[in-house]
């Protein structure tokens, strides 16, 4: 064994210290939010600090919250913006990295500039938008999907796990007589798992968390999905709020004067979060292991 | 293989007898028709959300009505992004942008770099891949969530001003104050962007060759002499390229997150570029001067970002083309 210095010492201790501590900051404000949700409002209000343990037990605003009608349409929306999305962002992606993964094709040197150059000349936001509009998707949910359905970054770490593949295989079932789409969804998919799990996330996550579009395109409330609904929540924009959560007889069960209302809303903030956070928390650390593949595989370069 | 060498030559020998330009694309689609037609719907895709837009961009030199659309606006020169340049909030957002994303910068960017490599200095590897997992998830929660953090905290009753009466100090709406808004931004990217930032600094970290590392203590180098001698310089390449990178976005806020952490009180310090463009555009609905703001945004990036790599391919042969 090789002897260890004191000063090394005394830095592996402040170290895995100061590593505790930047876990912590990461992680309890989120904790804090999933106990408050569980608290009993009015002493969430009086509590200083963030919040180590809930304080009262109270699962009242879970029950508001999934009877929500707006909550659980603006649901359903992301639900359905996600699902669809991934699947469409997967199957581009998947259809063009393949082909750009292909060597001795005549026009990929073409493809591969006409859609590396997009990564760093846009039109920017107003042409977009008004590109979005003239071809009259605007108003409906697939605003949110078909303009943002592609990532070139996502797509060129595919086709580099795609090229690194042994270009045996593909040739030998090309002599049997496969199609090109007999290839890629029998061979080069089956063995490309582990960057299809990361991509898959990215694009859901994507999906998942955008707000932006939706405030853009879309006007019908029916139509909000969770993100953006939460951002009128927790951004206090108060009329819009009155329509999202209700006034009445939900604030009035949790206190009739003005403090009971700002109660509730405080804890309706929170138990939204925990809702629209939850499935992310739950597939997270599974999924994390492929980040670095992910990660690792774009960023080899050729 | 001795079976299939002679058809491969006569297959070649007869394009090289025509050599015409023609011959060899024929061959080329009779071989791969399949592949472009996956294709298609690929670039249909590039073409319409990608390459519309820059169609589009003509707006900025016209006088842009949308029902009459680009073919039918007046055209009227430079004068959008003259009147930019002239107005009042020229200096402001411009300021804002270059503050926030140099502060960003400065203190941001290479927190990554500094947390990669601390965390290459924990030897026991359960307990790195749980510091990982915990720092990690803040990349993944919804903007939205995370203003939505922020704002609840530095509320006057949140827990930010938790700990400023804990410590003596006055309660405020630390939103309102448009001198904190720059620091509230920057901390708030650290704290979502360090963990998941320094995944491909440790990936290359990973990547040393350890040889280096043992002539290096053979050498009587210790720790902290490998670390400036063996990794940074392996970091190198992987840094620069990211520098690159982010120098090229240097007039590109997260807009999102400003859009929903303004207020009117902040507003002031808060404004940039691309806020302002959609403010104007989507708003306001002038579309021929926001396209313009965002077309003045767009090559200012451009350059800095040919600049940079320009730079960097002289001095370090590092670069991204």
């Amino acid at each position: 064994m090789r002897k260890v210095s004191i000063p090394r010492r005394i830095f592996v201790v402040l170290n895995t210290l100061f590593m505790v501590l930047i876990s912590l900051i990461c992680v309890l404000p989120f904790l804090h939010v999933v106990f408050a949700s569980l608290s009993l409002p009015q002493q969430v209000q009086l509590h200083q600090g963030i919040l180590l343990w809930p304080i009262g037990f109270n699962l009242e605003s879970y029950k508001l919250v999934f009877s929500k009608d707006t909550l659980m349409t603006g649901y359903g929306v992301t639900l359905f913006v996600t699902f669809v999305g991934t699947f469409l962002s997967m199957l581009l992606s998947c259809f063009g990295a393949y082909v750009l993964s292909k060597r001795g094709v005549l026009l990929n040197k073409i493809f591969l500039r006409l859609i590396t150059i997009t990564m760093f000349i846009s039109g920017g936001m107003i042409p977009f938008y008004l590109l979005v509009d003239s071809i009259g998707l605007n108003g409906s949910l697939w605003a949110l999907i078909l303009p943002y359905c592609m990532s070139t970054w996502n797509m060129m770490v595919m086709r580099s796990s795609f090229r690194a593949l042994p270009e045996s295989i593909e040739e030998s079932a090309h002599i049997d007589g496969a199609s090109e789409l007999t290839i890629l969804f029998r061979i080069v998919l089956p063995l490309s798992v582990p960057v299809l799990a990361v991509m898959v996330m990215f694009y859901a996550l994507n999906y998942w968390n955008s707000w932006f579009p939706a405030s853009l395109f879309i006007r019908k409330r029916d139509m909000y999905p969770l993100q953006l609904l939460m951002r009128e929540i927790l951004m206090m924009d108060e009329g819009a709020l009155n329509s999202t959560v209700g006034t009445g007889s939900e604030i009035n069960a949790m206190g009739t004067d003005e403090v009971g209302a700002q109660n509730y809303v405080e804890l309706l903030k929170y138990t939204t979060i925990v809702v629209s956070t939850l499935p992310i928390m739950c597939v997270y650390p599974f999924l994390q292991k492929y980040f670095v593949t992910g990660i690792l595989v774009g960023s080899l370069k050729e | 293989m001795a079976q299939k060498a002679p058809t491969t030559n006569t297959a070649e020998i007869r394009p090289i007898k025509k050599t015409s330009f023609s011959a060899i694309i024929k061959r080329d689609f009779k071989k791969h028709w399949q592949l472009y037609l996956i294709m298609l719907p690929v670039l249909a895709w590039y073409l319409t959300f990608c390459y519309g837009p820059l169609y589009g961009l003509a707006a900025a030199f016209q006088r842009f009505n949308v029902r009459k659309g680009i073919a039918g606006s007046p055209w009227i020169g430079l004068k959008n992004f003259v009147d930019f340049f002239e107005s009042f909030y020229f200096t402001r957002v411009l300021g804002n942008t270059l503050r926030l994303n140099l502060m960003d910068l400065i203190f941001a960017w290479p927190s990554s770099i500094l947390f990669a490599l601390l965390l290459n200095e924990i030897g026991n590897s359960k307990f790195k891949r749980t510091v990982q997992t915990m720092t990690y998830l803040p990349h993944f929660i919804s903007t939205v969530v995370v203003c939505g953090l922020i704002v609840d905290f530095s509320a006057v009753n949140g827990v930010f001003n938790d700990v400023i009466g804990a410590l003596g100090g006055t309660r405020i709406s630390l939103l309102t104050k448009s001198n904190l808004f720059t620091p509230i931004y920057v901390l708030s990217n650290i704290w979502a962007g360090m963990g998941y930032g320094s995944i491909i600094y440790l990936a290359a970290i990973g990547g040393i060759n350890s040889e280096l590392y043992e002539a290096a203590m053979l050498d009587g180098a210790g720790r902290l002499r490998q670390t400036w001698h063996v990794t940074l310089p392996g970091l190198m390449p992987t840094i620069v390229t990211m520098l690159i990178m982010r120098i090229g976005n240097i007039l590109n806020v997260g807009y999102e997150k400003i859009l929903l952490l303004m207020n009117d009180a902040n507003r002031e310090a808060a404004e940039v570029i691309s806020t302002f463009v959609y403010q104007k555009g989507l708003v306001e609905a002038s579309y021929g001067y926001s396209t313009a703001v965002g077309l003045f945004n767009s090559i200012i990036c451009l350059i800095f970002l040919v600049l940079a790599n320009t730079i960097s391919r002289k001095f370090s042969e590092t670069s991204l083309w």
